[in-house]
């Protein structure tokens, strides 16, 4: 029989805040241990906690970003259970009124367009970070009460590759959207991954195992690699797999039994007596929608449809943010979108790499680009001497058609003139003239070269072909 | 004397420059050394950060600062143990705190400070204020100073005891289900719990969120006032504290009473009422009806609901806003040989018999399988004395009620049975689950031994004017609140 994989994935991502979820404490990475702490995210007796609107803004983005419907009340609640890294022993979550629920998110994977429906988004807190010595424990609470959203998906999902796609897509989506950085060196994006088996075919869902605290989509693919084989050979071997929680060890490289569904946590949730429950005014909300952004796959797609650019060049534009915006500025109403978004993707991402600046940091106005493209199909320069026009626009910021003036340029495509330079070279190369004429039509490149050099290559290549072959051959 | 002034009256003499902010002080600090040895109401006094405080308040006064803007200027208010003091220990009457000191102000020690107060001293309470009596304090039992045998109520029962005493002037302490008003009926002072939301919470030591409020006890109603006055507001720091104004609150002490309904509540009249109690709060109830209010009898059918609703959901709280305390971060520890070890054998030897019982109580009611049997149950009910008190609301003024149904009870008379402890709470309790506000008065004396009886009144929800004006006009007119008790 043969057996497929079922995965939900629980996501938790950082949110880009200024200060922390519930106190005015930085939300910074990489601080010195305990440095970023206050009362209010230590769990000192007495305090409160006062919700962060930023952090409460950027959920419900998120929210609409993966379109999911905001609910008119959200409310949070208290998660009881005992870990030295928790300040108050309870975390504030948002249990059964989040702030937005079933949604869907579509991303390519193995070629094809999928969608996996999304459970839910709801804001929590992070908790802080314990630290091993060699003969105590210690822990930075720097992390303690970082704005923390958990994106629940359906178990819509049937392989490692797939759930990675969906993880690239989902981080790629929040960062777009300025609601995390998603730096997995940082911690920023972690991961719990439920997987369980099926036979193919079935509606019944296996057993759930979830993977705890993975901190690398690499990491989740291997544990996918590692678990699903796992569970289809217990399956096969005629087991009975049980609900129960396990743990990834990334150096063995295997999952490994945590806890069992006895053993599982009781978290007591209750509703959080400390804060009101949040209703959101429409105007709150149309503030919120205003920020919301074209996701990297529409824009993708419209870049295809719109520009007619085929799929790789519309990809490239849209893993850097920045050189589609300025593409999609600089493009509007001309002719030639492919060609410009040739220079953008194959000249202008080049110059920007090396030279260490930014697209808002050009020295050279918008119209650059596309008059530099005017200029080459008016068949007044060509494409070679456009590379040189487009290195010292990039270095003075001057437009092209000034520097083709000033420089004297401009191609000469006067069949009388260029008639003149290859009667010239033909007499100073007879030679070459009779080898051309005796069949050997290499002849002829050396001759078109000639006059090029003739004309400092400002006449026009296509031109000089036709002359030298007309004169040649008459 | 300057101790047996009242807080206006001391604030007149202040202004007069009658007396210094010093001598305020000083007459409080003799006092303690007087009673408290026999009253035990502090836990601690930082005298030298007091009497500092009070230069600096004479200093002000001598540079030309006024009560008009620092309305509390030199004057000495003493803090339960549940507050939060920069610098002042803090341990809520637990072991399980240690040498900890509080690194922050309380909203309402900050605007104590604001409006020039001298804020001093820690007053016993019942562990992290769960109980009816101070016997629940890890240190000692607060004694009542108008017989020492007897326990001044709880769960602030040092606040009342060093009113009572004339130990300070006023004292702040905080209420989830009386514990403000039962101590003031039992140690003969006015002890007021305000309307949820009209304080700020932050920096009082949770034990119920939902139903804790901070209030002040005071010698008389009028001193509550220019209390409530300088604590109320809304602050950013607490999410349910409310945008409401703060009126002047001793402006609405008229002393008049014509065109006021007072409700009666049918089912606060009930059986197991000490008779010198009855009398005492019919005989009141006469004498509000002779100032001119008019007694309307009014229901809250769903009292009697009111103690076990009130268990499940202080409970429930209090399991989780205790659960900070494992030894990890501050206070008490007891090694172990992991954290989970340390943590249970922090809070298996910090914490005392009481809050172990509310904790273990509140867990089980959130449990999985039982939190819709319990503790949704439990909201829904608290939905309805809530409501009760709406529709009551719509018909009167204010509800007036003994505060307590006996006087004060003998050390270790109830502290074996929690459940008759519990009952001592049955007339507050409801106003806590309903939010709205509560005051406690003298309304008279039992005859032997001679020991106070409280009357309450219950106002709207932010209907503290209408409260205190029914409050004011019945003390002005009768004689109880002159009484001194025999430590004071």
């Amino acid at each position: 029989m043969e057996y497929e994989a079922v995965i939900g994935l629980e996501t938790h991502v950082q949110l880009k805040t200024l200060s922390k979820m519930w106190c005015g404490c930085a939300n910074e990475f990489g601080a010195s241990p305990n440095s970023n702490v206050c009362p209010v995210c230590l769990g000192f007796p007495g305090v409160l906690p006062v919700a962060n609107e930023q952090a409460l803004r950027l959920t419900v983005l998120t929210g609409l970003l993966l379109n999911c419907s905001i609910p008119s009340r959200a409310k949070f609640d208290r998660k009881n259970y005992f870990y030295p890294d928790s300040a108050k022993n309870y975390q504030v979550t948002q249990y059964d009124q989040p702030s937005t629920r079933e949604g869907w998110i579509d991303f390519e994977s193995g070629g094809r367009l999928e969608t996996v429906r999304i459970t839910r988004a709801h804001l929590e807190e992070d908790v802080g970070k314990n630290v091993h010595f060699e003969r105590c424990s210690g822990v930075d609470f720097n992390r303690a009460g970082v704005p923390l959203l958990e994106i629940v998906s359906e178990p819509e999902i049937c392989s490692a590759d797939m759930a990675c796609d969906y993880l690239n897509a989902l981080t790629d989506i929040l960062v777009r959207g300025g609601i995390s950085d998603c730096d997995m060196e940082k911690g920023m994006v972690r991961c719990d991954v439920n997987v369980s088996v099926r036979p193919k075919g079935s509606k019944a869902l296996g057993a759930k195992i979830e993977i705890k605290n993975m901190n690398t989509f690499s990491g989740v693919r291997r544990a996918l690699d590692y678990e699903i084989p796992r569970q289809i050979a217990a399956v096969q071997r005629g087991e009975r797999l049980a609900q129960e929680t396990r743990r990834w060890d990334d150096i063995g490289g295997i999952t490994e039994s945590m806890r069992s569904k006895e053993d599982a946590h009781d978290y007591r949730y209750f509703p959080e007596p400390d804060l009101m429950p949040f209703e959101p005014s429409d105007s709150w909300l149309a503030q919120v929608r205003a920020q919301v952004v074209e996701l990297p796959l529409a824009r993708k797609r419209r870049f295809m449809e719109q520009f007619q650019l085929p799929p790789s060049d519309a990809q490239a534009l849209t893993d850097d943010d920045a050189a589609g915006n300025y593409f999609q500025r600089i493009v509007a109403g001309h002719r030639s979108p492919k060609t410009i978004a040739n220079w953008v993707i194959n000249n202008l991402k080049g110059k920007l790499a090396e030279s260490g600046f930014s697209f808002g940091e050009l020295q050279f106005p918008e119209v650059g680009i596309p008059q530099l493209v005017d200029l080459v199909e008016a068949g007044k320069i060509s494409t070679t001497m456009a590379q040189e026009v487009f290195l010292e626009m990039f270095r003075t910021g001057e437009l092209p058609g000034g520097i083709v003036e000033r420089r004297g340029l401009s191609q000469v495509s006067d069949a009388g003139a260029i008639e003149a330079l290859c009667r010239q070279v033909i007499e100073a190369n007879p030679k070459s003239a009779d080898d051309f004429r005796a069949g050997r039509g290499a002849a002829l490149n050396f001759l078109k070269g000639q006059v090029m050099k003739l004309s400092k290559g400002k006449a026009n290549p296509g031109v000089v072909g036709d002359v030298l072959e007309r004169l040649l051959n008459g | 004397m300057i101790h047996r002034l009242r807080l206006a009256e001391l604030i007149d003499k202040l202004s007069r420059r009658e007396c210094s902010a010093r001598e305020a002080m000083a007459a409080c600090l003799l006092q303690m050394d007087r009673v408290d040895s026999q009253v035990h109401a502090f836990l601690s006094v930082d005298r030298d950060n007091a009497m500092a405080q009070a230069d600096a308040a004479d200093r002000a006064l001598a540079s030309g600062v006024t009560h008009r803007e620092k309305p509390l200027l030199g004057v000495p208010i003493a803090l339960k143990d549940v507050l939060c003091h920069q610098g002042q220990p803090l341990n809520c009457s637990s072991k399980i705190l240690g040498t900890f000191r509080s690194p922050y102000d309380a909203t309402v020690v900050a605007k104590l400070k604001e409006a020039g107060a001298t804020v001093f001293g820690r007053l016993n309470m019942d562990e992290f204020a769960m109980g009816s009596s101070t016997e629940n304090s890890a240190f000692f039992t607060t004694l009542n100073p108008w017989d020492t045998s007897r326990i001044p109520g709880g769960s602030s029962g040092g606040c009342a005891a060093s009113v009572a005493a004339n130990e300070c002037f006023a004292s702040l302490g905080s209420d989830t289900g009386g514990s403000i008003r039962q101590p003031a009926a039992l140690c003969g002072c006015v002890g007021m719990k305000p309307t949820y939301g009209r304080v700020s919470r932050y920096g009082l030591v949770a034990f119920a969120s939902s139903l804790d409020q901070i209030g002040p006890f005071t010698k008389d109603v009028r001193d509550g006032a220019i209390l409530l006055q300088a604590i109320s507001g809304y602050d950013r720091r607490d999410s349910t504290s409310m945008r409401e104004p703060v009126p002047e609150y001793t402006a609405s002490l008229t002393g008049n009473l014509r065109g006021l309904k007072i409700g009666l509540a049918k089912e606060f009249m009930v059986g197991g009422l000490d008779p010198e109690v009855d009398a005492a709060v019919k005989r009141a109830v006469r004498h509000l009806e002779s100032l001119g209010a008019e007694i309307v009898e009014v229901s809250l059918p769903h009292s009697d609901y009111a103690v076990a609703t009130y268990y499940i959901i202080a409970t429930a709280e209090a399991s989780a806003n205790l659960a900070r305390f494992d030894g990890i971060r501050y206070g008490a520890r007891v090694e172990g040989s992991d954290p989970f070890q340390l943590n249970s054998r922090t809070r298996g030897s910090g914490f005392g018999a009481e809050v172990k019982r509310r904790i273990i109580l509140g867990t089980y009611v959130l449990s999985s399988g039982y939190y819709d049997a319990y503790y949704l149950r439990a909201q829904k009910v608290r939905t309805l004395i809530r409501q009760d008190f709406l529709k009551a609301f719509e018909s009167v003024d204010a509800i007036v009620s003994p505060t307590t149904p006996t006087a004060a009870f003998k050390v270790g008379e109830k502290s074996g049975d929690p459940l008759q402890m519990y009952l001592s709470d049955i007339f507050t309790i409801s106003c806590n689950l309903a939010g709205n506000c509560g005051i406690s008065l003298p309304c008279g004396f039992t005859s032997s031994p001679k020991l106070p009886i409280g009357l309450q009144v219950l106002g709207k929800p932010f209907g503290e004017e209408t409260m205190l004006r029914i409050a004011h006009a019945y003390e002005q007119s009768t004689p109880w609140h002159r009484e001194v008790a025999p430590l004071g």
